[in-house]
C-alpha cells in the first residue's frame, strides 16, 4: 500500500517561505511526477514527504497513518538521490544489503533479496565492485536496488537522471517506468524536465514558487492547462503565448497556440511571418518565425518543409486548439 | 629553450628544498650526534664526528628508568587522543551536518583558546589539580592534554566531515540507520583517512607537549618530556646525557612519523586543494 496524503503542508526556512500551504492526495500505485522550474520547491516537498525536512505546518499521512513527526526510516519509504548517494566504502552487495542489515534481517534473507534485486537490475556481475568502479548508469541501478530491497510503500526519486548523459537518460527513463509496471508501487519522481514528466507520469503535479499550479494526467495538462504557467511549462517546444489584438479577436487577454497546432502555408493564412531559424530534424521541422503584429512564434511541422531563413510563410492556428487566458492568467 | 630553463628551475627548487629541510632537521641530527659523544667531547666545540661511545646512554638508563617515562608518554599521548576523538567526532559531526547560526563562532572561539598563552592559566589549573588530587597522575595529564588539543581535533575532523556529502548520510537515514548506525557504519568508515591523520597529529602533539607535562608531574606520571628536563642541571657536564635522553625521547615519535608520513601529509593538506 502506498497512499500518501498531504494536508495544508507548509515549509519555511526562517523568514523565507518555500512552500506556503499544499494539499495533495497520491493514490496507491500511482507514478506521480513533481515538475517545475529550479527553486519551485519540488525537492523540498519530496524531502518533507521523506522526513528529511521537518514541516513548518500541516500533516503528512501514509496509508492513513500520520507520519508528520516520524523519523525517515519509520515511514517505510525509499529514496533515490540525484547524486546516487551510494556508500563509497562498501561493495555493491553491501550497499544494497545495507537497509536490510539496518532492519536486522537474517543473513540468508539478505543474501536472497540482494541477489534477486541484482538480477532484476542486471548487477549480478558487479556485486563485489565498489561504487567508484561503476559507470553512472550502473551506480543509479545500485541506488535503485538499495531502494527496492526494502519493499517500501513508496519510492521517492529526486532528479535521479540529471547526472546522466542524454542517451543513458532515455534508457534509464524506460527502465524506471518498466520497474513501476513490475512493482506497482507508488512512485514520486521529482524533475525539472517536462519530457520526463510527460513520458513517465500517471499524474503530474506542476509546482511554481511552492504552489501547486495544476494536478492532472499528462494529457490533461497538455490539452487543458489551467493557467499561463502550466501552458508555458508543459509541452516541447513551448506553447506560443500571444497578447494584443490577435488575442482580443478571440475575446481573451492572452491566447496560447502550441507549435504543432499552427498550420503553415507559403501562399495564404491568418498571420504573415518571416522565417528566422529553421531546424530540420527530418521527422519534424521547427521554424522560429516573426509574425507581423503577433511577434515571435515557434512552429512545428511534420516531416521536412522546404522553407529557409528570410522566406515568408503564412500561419493559421487550428481554431479548436486555441487556449484562451484572461487578465488574471487563468484559462477561460 | 623553455625546457632547459624549467629543468634549471627544477634543480634550483630541489636544492632549496633540501637546504631548508636540512636546516630544520639539523638540530635533531646534532642532538643524535652529540648523544654518541662523551661529556668532554660534547663541550669541546662543534664537531660532526662523534667518538661513538654509548656511555651517555648507559648513564641515562642508570640514572632513571627510561621505560617508565616511555610508558607514561604512550599512555598519556594515546589516551588523550582516544578521549579527544570520543568527544570530537560527535561534536564535529553535529557542526558539519546540522550547523546553526553560531557554529562558526563556536569553532572560532575554540580555536582562540589555543592562542592564549598557557602560562596565563597555570595557577588556576595547578590549584584545581592540587585540590582534586590530580597532580602527578596519568589520568589528570591525559584529561589535560585532551582538553588542550581538543580544538585542533574538532577543527580537523570538522574539515574532513564537511567533505562528505550530506546526501550519503540522508540515504543512511532513509535506509533505517539510527544516529549511532549512521556514525558507525557510514560516517566513520568514510572519514577513516581523516580520523587517522587527526589521530597521528594529535599523538605527536601530545607526545611533544612539555609545558603542562613538566609542571603537573613529578615522578609517577612524568612522561619523556620530563625525562629530558631532568637531565638539564645547573652544574656539571650534561650535554651528552641530555642529548642521549632527548634522542631516546624523540626516537619513538620520529619512527612513527616516518612510517605514517604519507598519511600525515595527506591529512594536513586535505581540503586545501579541491
Amino acid at each position: 500500500m502506498g497512499n500518501i496524503n498531504l494536508k495544508k503542508v507548509s515549509k519555511s526556512f526562517g523568514a523565507t517561505t518555500i512552500i506556503p500551504e499544499i494539499d495533495l492526495e497520491i493514490e496507491d500505485g500511482e507514478f506521480v511526477v513533481f515538475v517545475g522550474p529550479s527553486g519551485c520547491g519540488k525537492s523540498t516537498l519530496l524531502r518533507l514527504i521523506a522526513g528529511l525536512e521537518d514541516t513548518s505546518g500541516g500533516s503528512i499521512s501514509i496509508d492513513g497513518r500520520d507520519v508528520t513527526g516520524e523519523a525517515p526510516a519509520k515511514r517505510r519509504l525509499a529514496m533515490v538521490f540525484q547524486s546516487y548517494a551510494l556508500y563509497p566504502h562498501m561493495t555493491v552487495y553491501k550497499n544494497i544489503a545495507f537497509p536490510l542489515k539496518m532492519a536486522g534481517e537474517d543473513a540468508a534473507v539478505i543474501d536472497k533479496k540482494v541477489k534477486d534485486a541484482a538480477r532484476v537490475l542486471n548487477l549480478t556481475n558487479y556485486l563485489e565492485r565498489r561504487p567508484g568502479q561503476l559507470s553512472g548508469g550502473q551506480r543509479q541501478r545500485v541506488a535503485i536496488g538499495r531502494a527496492i530491497v526494502r519493499q517500501p510503500s513508496a519510492f521517492l526519486f529526486d532528479e535521479p537522471l540529471s547526472n546522466l548523459d542524454a542517451a543513458l537518460r532515455g534508457t534509464m527513463r524506460l527502465e524506471i517506468s518498466e520497474l513501476h509496471h513490475q512493482l506497482k508501487t507508488t512512485m514520486i519522481y521529482v524533475t525539472h524536465d517536462q519530457v520526463e514528466a510527460m513520458t513517465m507520469a500517471d499524474k503530474i503535479v506542476v509546482l511554481n514558487a511552492g504552489n501547486i499550479e495544476q494536478v492532472g494526467s499528462p494529457m490533461e495538462l497538455y490539452k487543458t492547462p489551467k493557467n499561463l504557467f502550466v501552458a508555458g511549462f508543459i509541452g516541447s517546444p513551448k506553447m506560443n503565448l500571444i497578447n494584443g489584438a490577435a488575442a482580443a479577436k478571440h475575446g481573451a487577454t492572452t491566447i496560447g497556440v502550441r507549435p504543432e497546432h499552427l498550420g503553415i502555408s507559403t501562399t495564404a493564412g491568418e498571420w504573415k511571418a518571416t522565417v528566422g531559424v529553421a531546424e530540420h530534424l527530418g521527422s519534424d521541422t521547427f521554424l522560429h518565425v516573426h509574425a507581423d503584429d503577433v511577434g515571435p512564434l515557434t512552429v512545428r511541422a511534420d516531416g521536412e518543409i522546404g522553407v529557409h531563413h528570410g522566406e515568408t510563410v503564412f500561419l493559421t492556428p487550428s481554431p479548436a486548439k486555441i487556449h484562451r487566458f484572461g487578465a488574471d492568467g487563468r484559462a477561460m | 629553450m623553455a625546457r632547459a630553463v624549467s629543468t634549471r628551475r627544477k634543480i634550483g627548487f630541489t636544492v632549496a628544498a633540501w637546504v631548508v629541510a636540512m636546516l630544520i632537521f639539523f638540530p635533531i641530527l646534532y642532538t643524535i650526534i652529540t648523544s654518541f659523544k662523551s661529556e668532554t667531547e660534547a663541550i669541546a666545540g662543534f664537531s660532526l664526528i662523534p667518538s661513538g661511545t654509548l656511555e651517555s646512554y648507559a648513564e641515562v638508563q642508570a640514572q632513571s628508568n627510561y621505560f617508565k617515562f616511555f610508558l607514561n608518554s604512550v599512555i598519556i599521548a594515546v589516551g588523550s587522543t582516544i578521549l579527544a576523538l570520543v568527544v570530537a567526532v560527535p561534536a564535529a559531526w553535529s557542526m558539519a551536518f546540522s550547523p546553526t547560526k553560531r557554529t562558526k563562532d563556536i569553532l572560532m572561539w575554540m580555536l582562540s583558546t589555543k592562542m592564549m598563552p598557557a602560562v596565563a592559566v597555570l595557577v588556576p589549573i595547578y590549584l584545581i589539580f592540587r585540590d582534586t588530587h590530580l597532580l602527578d597522575t596519568r589520568i589528570g595529564l591525559t584529561v589535560m592534554l585532551m582538553l588542550i588539543n581538543l580544538p585542533i581535533v574538532v577543527w580537523m575532523l570538522y574539515t574532513y566531515f564537511r567533505e562528505i556529502p550530506g546526501e550519503i548520510l540522508e540515504a543512511a537515514r532513509m535506509d533505517g540507520a539510527t544516529l549511532w548506525g549512521e556514525i558507525v557504519y557510514v560516517l566513520t568508515p568514510m572519514a577513516v583517512p581523516g580520523i587517522a591523520s587527526t589521530m597521528l597529529l594529535n599523538i605527536i602533539l601530545a607526545w611533544n607537549e612539555a609545558f603542562w607535562t613538566i609542571r603537573l608531574t613529578t615522578t609517577n606520571a612524568a612522561p619523556l618530556t620530563a625525562f629530558i628536563a631532568s637531565f638539564s642541571s645547573p652544574q656539571g657536564l650534561f650535554w651528552a646525557k641530555l642529548s642521549a635522553a632527548s634522542t631516546l625521547a624523540i626516537a619513538p615519535i620520529l619512527i612513527m612519523g616516518w612510517f605514517s608520513q604519507r598519511q600525515l601529509v595527506r591529512g594536513l593538506t586535505f581540503g586545501a586543494v579541491k
